[in-house]
């Protein structure tokens, strides 16, 4: 897997990044900061994603669900009770964990495709639910105007409230990925059939990992709320979760920051790309097949195939 | 669920037959789905878009021919034909070319072809949402124990089983029926036999779009045409062919049939969350059977 060459690599590039991170609200418009939350938001969602697709080498082609199920458990608890909004914030995760362990007992019995096909079929059913059921879930309207505690009200606040939390969870999962456990896991995803011979539970090992992918996609999803203090259906609606897959493949799904790569230039160019046209899907699109074609292992993984051209080889899922 | 003290034997027949009409809609459609996963082991999420686009054509199509008896005939005609062609040019111009990759890819390339499809008849059709009405004969109900039954439910209930058999024929008797099938299970062999394994796969995949072509141009008059239905449509078809079991198209009738029928009976008992029935449905199938109900092709 060469992770540890690349965070080498990284590592240099890390604190320059690190810097100007800290120092953003400092530098730039409100919009840019908006901006860049969302990124981080939307490059959390991708990298727990990644955890179980490009490390896993499990088809989750509904990630969303959870995304959106964090997202709405935070504003739930936050709207129809009187408890503290720190509260919801925990609850997120552990619904979402929960949920993914839920599906994960019925999906992770298949394998690949049959696999990815049920998770968006039972993931739908969770999106049916949440759209009609407009007394509690207030339907396609959604919930907007949900408050935030004062600490992280303002805009930077809640910059760097995401900020820190963002970073502390793609900590988690890069420390999960080299515990035994993510080894083991990525072992699953180069051989099966091998590491079932070896002893290995390759059902459970899978399930933990959708669990955990569902517990930080909701970490992500509460902080959407946090940023963005409204949430919509569309937030668990599949074709966002095969958004985020593009964003996987783009950055490179090899690669533990690919993901959150790819998720900044897919924000950046959603962003800007809606001011001129409505038709984003269609410009969306048309990178996908780009990038199918000339540009299968994403751009990070390109970049590190041309530094170091033994890092580009060997890998297939 | 207050409801559920109401229902009478009529109102539940009645229900049945609509699930009936559904199902047959589901089946067209799905049974295209599952040809393309069979053989090309490609789950194909641009099969919604095709289904949209059909129903937008058959609009298009009837309007053109001025509309009444003629302009739906000609538009059932010409509009799955008009996906067929589609598909065609999307399969020999891009998708033949990505044969070799892994499937996540090839998923993704349909994903890809689903967004651009999706905006196209946006810009084509715009975002209002059309409708069409059924030709005269077709058109009004007869009664069922003194609930209306609408004509054009019984069509499609005669237009099911015909489209059924024609698969069957085309599967079990034609020539390249028998060598799709056979690609589906060995394709290393049958291209070793001499036969062009790629030129099989265009003429499977676009059978496969011809019926979701079709499955649009017959929904058409039943329902608003809109941007969306391509979304719901491949939800409910990948649900359909998992329970029926990958790539088997009588797996798909069966899944179209639990499908339908307890989507129709959910909407008598609890109409807001009907939806969650057909679900519950195929949780029960999918733990007792993981591999759906008829054996798959892969």
């Amino acid at each position: 897997m060469g992770m540890e060459k690349e965070h080498r690599h990284l590592i240099f590039l890390g604190i320059p990044v690190m810097a100007v991170l800290l120092l953003l609200p400092l530098g730039v418009s409100r919009f840019y900061v908006y901006l860049v939350s969302l990124m981080l938001v939307t490059g959390l969602l991708a990298t727990s994603l990644n955890l179980v697709l490009g490390f896993g080498g499990m088809y989750q082609f509904h990630h969303a669900v959870f995304y959106g199920t964090g997202a709405y458990a935070l504003a739930l608890v936050v709207t129809k009770t009187g408890w503290p909004w720190w509260i919801g914030f925990l609850a997120a995760p552990i619904c979402s964990g929960a949920l993914g362990l839920i599906m994960g007992v019925i999906t992770v019995r298949l394998s690949k495709l049959y696999f990815g096909m049920l998770q968006i079929s039972l993931g739908s059913l969770v999106w049916a639910i949440v759209f009609r059921w407009y007394a509690f879930t207030g339907g396609d309207d959604g919930i907007h105007g949900i408050p935030v505690p004062d600490l992280i009200g303002s805009s930077t606040g809640a910059y760097y409230f995401t900020l820190a939390v963002s970073l502390t969870a793609l900590f988690a999962m890069y420390r999960i990925l080299c515990s035994p456990f993510g080894r083991t896991f990525q072992g699953i995803r180069d051989n099966p059939e091998r590491c079932r011979a070896l002893g290995i539970h390759v059902q459970r090992h899978q399930l933990v990992g959708e669990g955990l992918a569902g517990f930080f996609a909701s970490v992500a999803g509460a902080l959407f709320v946090t940023v963005e203090g409204s949430v919509f259906p569309d937030l668990l609606f599949w074709t966002l979760s095969l958004e985020i897959v593009i964003m996987c493949l783009l950055g490179g799904w090899f690669i533990f920051l690919g993901p959150m790569l790819g998720a900044a230039i897919i924000v950046t160019l959603r962003t800007f790309v809606g001011i001129y046209t409505e038709y984003w899907t269609l410009v969306l699109g048309i990178v996908l097949m780009l990038l199918i074609f000339f540009l299968p292992e994403g751009a990070l993984g390109l970049v590190l195939r041309h530094r170091e051209p033994a890092a580009g080889s060997g890998k297939e899922a | 669920m207050d409801g559920a003290a109401n229902i009478t034997a009529a109102a539940l027949l009645q229900q049945i037959l609509v699930g009936l009409s559904r199902t047959t809609i589901l089946f067209i459609v799905s049974s295209g789905l599952s040809l393309v996963l069979g053989v090309l082991r490609i789950p194909n999420v641009a099969h919604g878009s095709l289904y949209m686009i059909g129903a937008f054509l058959t609009y298009s199509v009837a309007t053109l021919a001025g509309g009444g008896t003629v302009g739906f005939i000609v538009a059932l005609t010409v509009a799955p034909l008009g996906v067929a062609l589609i598909s065609f040019v999307v399969e020999r111009g891009l998708f033949c070319h990505l044969y070799e990759r892994e499937h996540l890819m090839l998923l993704l390339f349909t994903f890809s072809i689903m967004l651009v499809f999706g905006d196209l008849v946006k810009l084509i059709w715009g975002s209002d949402y059309r409708s069409l009405t059924a030709p005269l004969f077709l058109q009004g109900s007869f009664s069922i124990q003194g609930f209306p039954f609408p004509r054009y439910n019984l069509f499609l209930l005669l237009v099911g089983p015909l489209v059924a058999a024609g698969l069957w024929f085309l599967t079990n008797k034609t020539k390249i029926g028998k060598i799709a099938r056979a690609a589906a299970v060995d394709r290393e062999m049958v291209g070793a036999m001499g036969i062009n394994v790629s030129w099989v796969f265009a003429a499977v995949f676009v059978i496969g779009c011809y019926l979701a072509g079709l499955g649009g141009a017959l929904v058409a008059p039943t329902q608003n045409i809109t941007q969306g239905m391509d979304h719901t449509i491949i939800i409910e078809a990948f649900l359909i062919v998992i329970i029926g079991g990958l790539g088997n198209i009588w797996g798909a009738l069966l899944g179209a049939l639990i499908f339908g029928l307890t989507d129709a009976i959910g909407i008598l008992i609890w109409p807001q969350f009907a939806i969650v029935f057909p679900y519950a449905a195929v949780v029960v199938v999918l733990l007792f059977r993981p591999k759906g109900l008829l054996k798959s092709t892969w």
